[in-house]
């Protein structure tokens, strides 16, 4: 098995463009600060996974990306536009080309899973499109999360972990090319939280989206560090198939890592710096051992 | 607009009957002192046209509809659906308040018609059955006591309230916080101030209307 997949080029574009950049944003509630003087930048087909404990400000962080929370200071520009002090009536047409994956899914529980993904699509001002479109786009997407058997259940039949993956599903049927998930895998089994990563990974490598990940899972991000779906076999496969972790400066995936406390941004860099951090906080995310 | 309109008929209707049954049993022996007590049917009807229907049709409203809203988008609001309805880019306020207000506003008058109407009836079995008096004089005189006034303000009094008791009701749901018993308190703190600002508007209506005359 190689790794040098067809489309390894596309992937890594040279000039590649900002779609997320905050400029030393810091957000509070009722004088606790939740997000304190955070600076990063992301361009297209990248990932980032933000690590933190609960109430280190990492859904925060995500929610005020897209404008969900509005920040005290600082500057956030989304898809090339600075959204800092756009009004929410601006900013709806921007949000519709992101997609965001909520903690537990964010359905809406009065609708049917198909009216539920079909959502993003018939509720967007350009490019409407038919009945029947709209309905070929729905299947697709749900068996991409292999849940086209649900079409017609609602948010409440359904587990938690399928939940999430109609989540996902709505959240890239628009195709866009940035997904924010928040907390994908929490309060999920093991084997749950793996496949949802796996759909997480299968879905940048299909549409080679820039992803934002959330979570509390250091394996979260190594499997989208060190996994790569293969559109040929529709397989999983390690990017360094002899194994061993990722050599520092080879980061085939372009994922990066960040590691959220109490509202700061305490680390950013790839997998091999996060293993080789000292600092306590961040160890715990990252167990000091390869692979 | 079904879940208000429909679902509230029947509890409109067991109101309004007997609160024109208790009017005309209360004022026909006060009405009996000064020997008019054939003027109980033009009684029921201006106090209920006026006053009673359209409140007691509000706070029923209230009670079930502004509830209803707050715990409905309350919960949508802590299972983080009105944030994702956001982030797809839609407006929440479009999608959720508008046909909530709307539905109450055209179901709230329709509502007031049918407790109005109930509640006559309901003075009338009372004025035939335990007063005996005719039917015929009952329906003559509580007819031509109503004027365009008393109309008007019977049917403004609950599209006013309507707006109000719905947009109460959205207000406390969609700025729900707390989890489940964050849901619990925006229901009551909706019920309470919907129902308490039907009486406060009321008031300003009727003044506006009294001077009117």
């Amino acid at each position: 098995m190689t790794t040098a997949s067809p489309n390894q080029s596309a992937q890594n574009p040279p000039a590649a463009a900002s779609l997320l950049r905050f400029e030393n944003v810091t957000i509070s509630f009722d004088e606790v600060v939740a997000v304190d003087n955070v600076s990063f930048e992301m361009s297209a087909g990248e990932t980032r996974v933000v690590l933190g404990s609960a109430g280190s400000g990492k859904t925060t962080l995500l929610k005020a990306a897209i404008g969900l929370i509005r920040i005290d200071s600082g500057r956030i520009f989304l898809l090339g536009r600075d959204i800092t002090n756009l009004a929410e009536r601006q900013l709806f047409d921007i949000r519709s080309q992101v997609g965001v994956l909520f903690q537990e899914g964010g359905l809406f529980d009065s609708i049917t899973i198909a009216e539920n993904v079909a959502y993003p699509l018939v509720n967007r001002k350009t490019n409407q499109l038919s009945p029947a479109e709209v309905e070929t786009k729905v299947e697709d997407a749900l068996r991409f999360v292999e849940l086209s058997h649900t079409l017609d259940k609602y948010p409440n039949e359904l587990s938690g972990g399928m939940r999430r993956r109609v989540g996902i599903a709505r959240a890239v049927i628009t195709e866009p090319p940035l997904v924010l998930y928040d907390s994908p895998t929490a309060g999920l089994d093991p084997i749950t939280a793996n496949t949802i990563m796996a759909l997480i990974a299968k879905e940048r490598d299909s549409l080679n989206a820039a992803n934002l990940i959330v979570t509390q899972r250091f394996q979260d991000g190594q499997l989208m560090a060190n996994f790569r779906y293969n559109r040929m076999n529709g397989h999983l496969e390690p990017v360094h198939p002899n194994g061993g972790g990722d050599p520092e400066g080879s980061n085939p995936t372009r994922t990066t890592f960040m590691v959220m406390k109490e509202g700061h941004l305490i680390f950013e860099g790839t997998q091999a710096r996060l293993e080789a951090s000292t600092d306590a906080y961040i160890s715990k995310f990252a167990p000091h051992h390869n692979n | 607009m079904d879940v208000i309109g429909v679902g509230s008929l029947p509890i409109v209707v067991l109101i309004g009957f007997f609160t024109g049954v208790v009017i005309t049993m209360q004022m026909s022996r006060a009405l009996a002192q000064y020997g008019a007590i054939d003027q109980v049917g033009p009684i029921v009807a201006i106090t209920l046209v006026r006053e009673l229907g359209p409140v007691l049709t509000a706070v029923l409203v209230a009670g079930r509809n502004a509830s209803g809203i707050a715990s409905e988008l309350g919960s949508m609001k802590v299972t983080e659906q009105i944030d994702a309805m956001r982030a797809l880019g839609t407006d929440p306020i479009q999608k959720l308040v508008t046909p909530r207000m709307i539905a109450t506003a055209v179901m709230l008058p329709m509502l007031t018609i049918v407790a109005d109407f109930v509640g006559l009836i309901g003075g009338w079995s009372i004025a035939r059955l335990s007063i005996g008096l005719p039917s015929s004089q009952y329906w003559t005189s509580a007819y031509q006591a109503l004027e365009y006034n008393d109309i008007t303000q019977g049917l403004l009094k609950p599209f006013v309230f309507a707006f109000m008791v719905s947009l109460v009701g959205c207000f406390y749901g969609l700025r729900t916080t707390g989890g489940t018993q964050g849901v619990g308190h925006a229901t009551t703190q909706a019920v309470v101030v919907s129902s308490v600002w039907i009486f406060v508007l009321t008031s300003l209506l009727t003044r506006i209307f009294v001077n009117l005359q």
